[in-house]
């Protein structure tokens, strides 16, 4: 190692970027392939991908001096399950050659990921999940079954996959994860429309999907070990982000509530406060939370974030519709489309009303939360269960 | 259309090494002189309060003085460590008069701007602990909501928290700040019969008392609004304090306590309670920090984030008591287990210094969301 990596030091070796590849001469991605290779993609990844082994705060320097700088950024929402999800994972379980292979161009956008996790009866129960893998005499696995929820899977070049490789073992040790070629020719993606009338989500269906075993992350069998990495990290991609005050659901409502002082009641009047005050205070818990990270001292809250937004976006919302009186009757527009990026607090109020109703279902539902926070953060007994020890085959379906 | 005012600085929202030392320091002293039968026999006496207790926090500890600055006798800290102590003394439901007198009159003398005057001498006293004084105006008065002044040192303020012990009271008129001690002639403190049995209340009556004029009219009026502000903002850590030993308490008693052959903790109702419960206490953890940020580092945000505050930390801290209560089954309904003392305890606060509708109303103006 050369020399220690602080703050003067990432913002030296971003200068340096900026001076060999001025953005304003070069080219969206090669810019983005230069940046990744001189470590400060993120710079808490390891030297050689895209990292310098660097504490995560560091990260700040390196993307204020970019932005002054005007230089591309890798479009973050387009590719956020590769960044969120598959990246941590891909980098915790994957050899040095998967490694190699797919963080820079998944860095970069190059290649967009999508996850195939759940399926129709494989909801909250994820560890049930049906679709089977099954290894041919060349080694390869052959993938047979269906997923469901995946966002970005009609754009994605590659999936994280888990299937069943074993169902003679308990749900939990029968299980295998994978990365998925979505190009294959036994994918088939269908748009899955939903109850706001477009479809951000797709069905797949896999017929004869072939995987090399040179593509599975992880020991055959411990995939639910793997995937546990991967949604711990969605749970905080979902609730962890920084927002102003009123950034979020609450801004359209009081903004329409200043505006439109024909629509305030009384009772709308009680009500918005309280939301107004709910909101502004998870807020400030989200802060607290960050500055925990920040600080290096973690902690469960972040579970409790993404309890807490589901509950006052759809309470906002709610109230939103209804102060809106003859408007809320109407709503935007039910042409059915596949929109790339997902803003809950985009379009109108009916939207935004039934958007947020997947909040509380989407990664992880409340309820499955509630037992999270019960179990692990409370230290609660967990529930009773008979599936723990059973096949998975002789478990009803 | 007018933007949401932003927070005009990032508030820290964490607590310091020091914060804990002390939060350490005033546990140590209330796990020692205040457990839970202690304060119950104590609340069946004719006083709640133990004087050893207030002079280890107040003199020991240096609590008293946290808020006054070093060249007027106190510790040259700030509401920020003021609040770790309260949360400490919520969790313990512990009778001590640190929230009326150290902090509350306290605030109101330091708003004066004590320069050697009689206020000076007073705010040096109670600084050290030496002497304790309450602002003598109804305990459910909102700090933005302070009409409430006698028209002289004549006539009866109801309902004034802790006066009973205290030497000195605060007594806001339309002539201006009087100091008057509760002994002098012409002073009656009545004791009344409170709900939240911790923090006696007590008409105070003067009839043709003395006092020493410590500020006009218009001064009063500013130094009791601030007075009332940390004292509302500060009180919402002791709400926390309080919300937190009833979800601690109430998870360690349902997982030991069986029926139906199991923990009555592993039955998902009352798990999902409880996770609810956690929830809020976290983010009233963030309210209450943010308030006491914002009144140490005296931020044009202060009145917002103490509304915003007990807005939120009131109702936490009676849910969680009554949570408490339910899930504790017949135990928690009895006169030996402390939970009713948590449960009178958060329904007094949620009156003390503004109900939650009143803050929902400061912040309707702050944050420019009018009534119709």
């Amino acid at each position: 190692m050369s020399r220690a990596i602080d703050a003067a030091e990432v913002r030296r070796r971003t200068r340096e970027l900026l001076a060999a590849h001025p953005p304003a001469t070069t080219g969206r991605t090669d810019f983005l392939r230069a940046r990744f290779d001189a470590g400060l993609a993120w710079v808490h990844y390891p030297v050689g991908l895209g990292g310098l082994d660097a504490p995560r705060s560091l990260q700040q320097v390196a993307d204020a001096e970019l932005a002054a700088a005007d230089a591309p950024d890798n479009d973050p929402r387009r590719i956020g399950i590769g960044l969120g999800m598959a990246a941590p994972t891909v980098l915790g379980f994957g050899t040095d050659e998967q490694k190699r292979r797919f963080l820079r161009p998944l860095w970069v956008g190059e290649e967009v990921w999508c996850q195939l996790f759940s399926e129709p009866g494989a909801g909250s129960d994820l560890a049930a999940l049906a679709t089977r893998a099954v290894r041919d005499g060349s080694g390869d696995w052959i993938v047979d079954g269906q997923k469901v929820w995946t966002s970005s899977a009609h754009l994605a070049r590659w999936a994280i996959l888990i299937a069943r490789t074993d169902p003679d073992q308990p749900k939990h040790r029968g299980i295998s994860y994978f990365i998925c070629d979505m190009t294959d020719p036994g994918v088939e993606v269908r748009p899955l429309r939903q109850i706001t009338g477009e479809a951000e989500f797709n069905e797949v269906f896999l017929t004869g999907v072939r995987i090399p075993d040179s593509h599975r992350l992880g020991p055959v069998g411990e995939g639910w070990k793997v995937a546990r990495t991967t949604l711990m990290n969605e749970r905080v991609s979902i609730g962890g982000s920084r927002i102003p005050r009123e950034g979020g659901m609450i801004g359209p409502v009081a903004r329409t509530w200043r505006e439109r002082p024909e629509l305030r009641t009384p009772d709308t009047h009680q009500r918005l406060l309280t939301l107004w005050v709910e909101a502004e205070v998870a807020r400030l818990t989200g802060e607290r939370l960050r500055q925990q990270l920040v600080a290096g001292q973690p902690g469960p809250e972040g579970s409790g974030m993404k309890l807490a937004f589901a509950r006052l976006n759809q309470e906002i919302s709610g109230l939103e519709v209804e102060l809106l009186g003859d408007e809320g009757l109407l709503y935007g527009d039910w042409t059915m489309v596949r929109p790339e990026l997902v803003d809950f607090t985009g379009r109108d109020a009916g939207y935004r009303y039934l958007r947020s109703k997947g909040n509380s279902i989407e990664g992880g539902t409340s309820e499955i939360l509630l037992n999270i926070v019960a179990e692990r953060v409370l230290g609660l007994p967990a529930e009773p269960r008979n599936d723990k020890d059973v096949a998975w085959k002789d478990l009803s379906r | 259309m007018t933007a949401p005012t932003q927070p005009s600085a990032t508030p820290d929202l964490l607590y310091t090494r020091d914060e804990e030392d002390l939060r350490s320091a005033v546990r140590a002293l209330l796990t020692d002189r205040a457990d839970a039968p202690t304060v119950i026999a104590a609340t069946e006496s004719d006083t709640p309060y133990d004087p050893r207790l207030w002079s280890s926090l107040a003199t020991g500890i240096g609590a008293a003085g946290l808020l006054v600055p070093e060249e007027l006798g106190g510790q040259g800290a700030s509401h920020r460590e003021a609040a770790v102590v309260l949360e400490e003394l919520g969790r313990a439901v512990a009778p001590a008069p640190y929230l009326t007198s150290s902090v509350v009159a306290t605030e109101t003398l330091l708003a004066l701007g004590a320069d050697g005057g009689p206020a000076g001498a007073l705010l040096g006293e109670l600084a050290s602990g030496t002497r304790t004084a309450v602002l003598a105006v109804p305990f459910a008065t909102a700090p933005a909501r302070v009409d409430t002044a006698l028209a002289s040192l004549d006539g009866t303020v109801r309902g004034v928290a802790e006066a009973a012990a205290a030497d000195v009271l605060l007594v806001p008129t339309a002539e201006g700040l009087y100091a008057v001690g509760t002994t002098d002639p012409g002073v009656a403190v009545q004791p009344l019969v409170p709900l939240d049995l911790t923090r006696p209340l007590s008409a105070v009556t003067l009839t043709g008392a003395a006092g020493t004029l410590l500020a006009d009219a218009d001064a009063s009026t500013a130094a009791v609004r601030r007075g009332l502000l940390a004292g509302a903002g500060l009180l919402a850590s002791e709400q926390l304090g309080l919300a937190e030993w009833c979800l601690t308490e109430t998870v360690r008693h349902t997982r030991e306590r069986h029926q139906f052959n199991r923990p009555v903790g592993s039955f998902q109702s009352l798990k999902h309670r409880m996770a609810h419960l956690w929830l809020e206490v976290v983010s009233a953890r963030a309210a209450a920090r943010n308030a006491a940020d914002a009144l140490a580092t005296g931020s044009p945000d202060a009145p917002l984030a103490v509304a915003v505050a007990q807005a939120y930390c009131s109702g936490v801290a009676v849910h969680a008591a009554e949570e408490c209560v339910q899930l504790h089954g017949g135990i928690g309904m009895t006169w030996e287990h402390p939970a009713h003392l948590y449960l009178k305890r958060a329904k007094a606060d949620s009156i003390a210094y503004g109900t939650a509708g009143s803050h929902r109303r400061a912040v309707a103006e702050l944050a420019d969301l009018p009534a119709p």
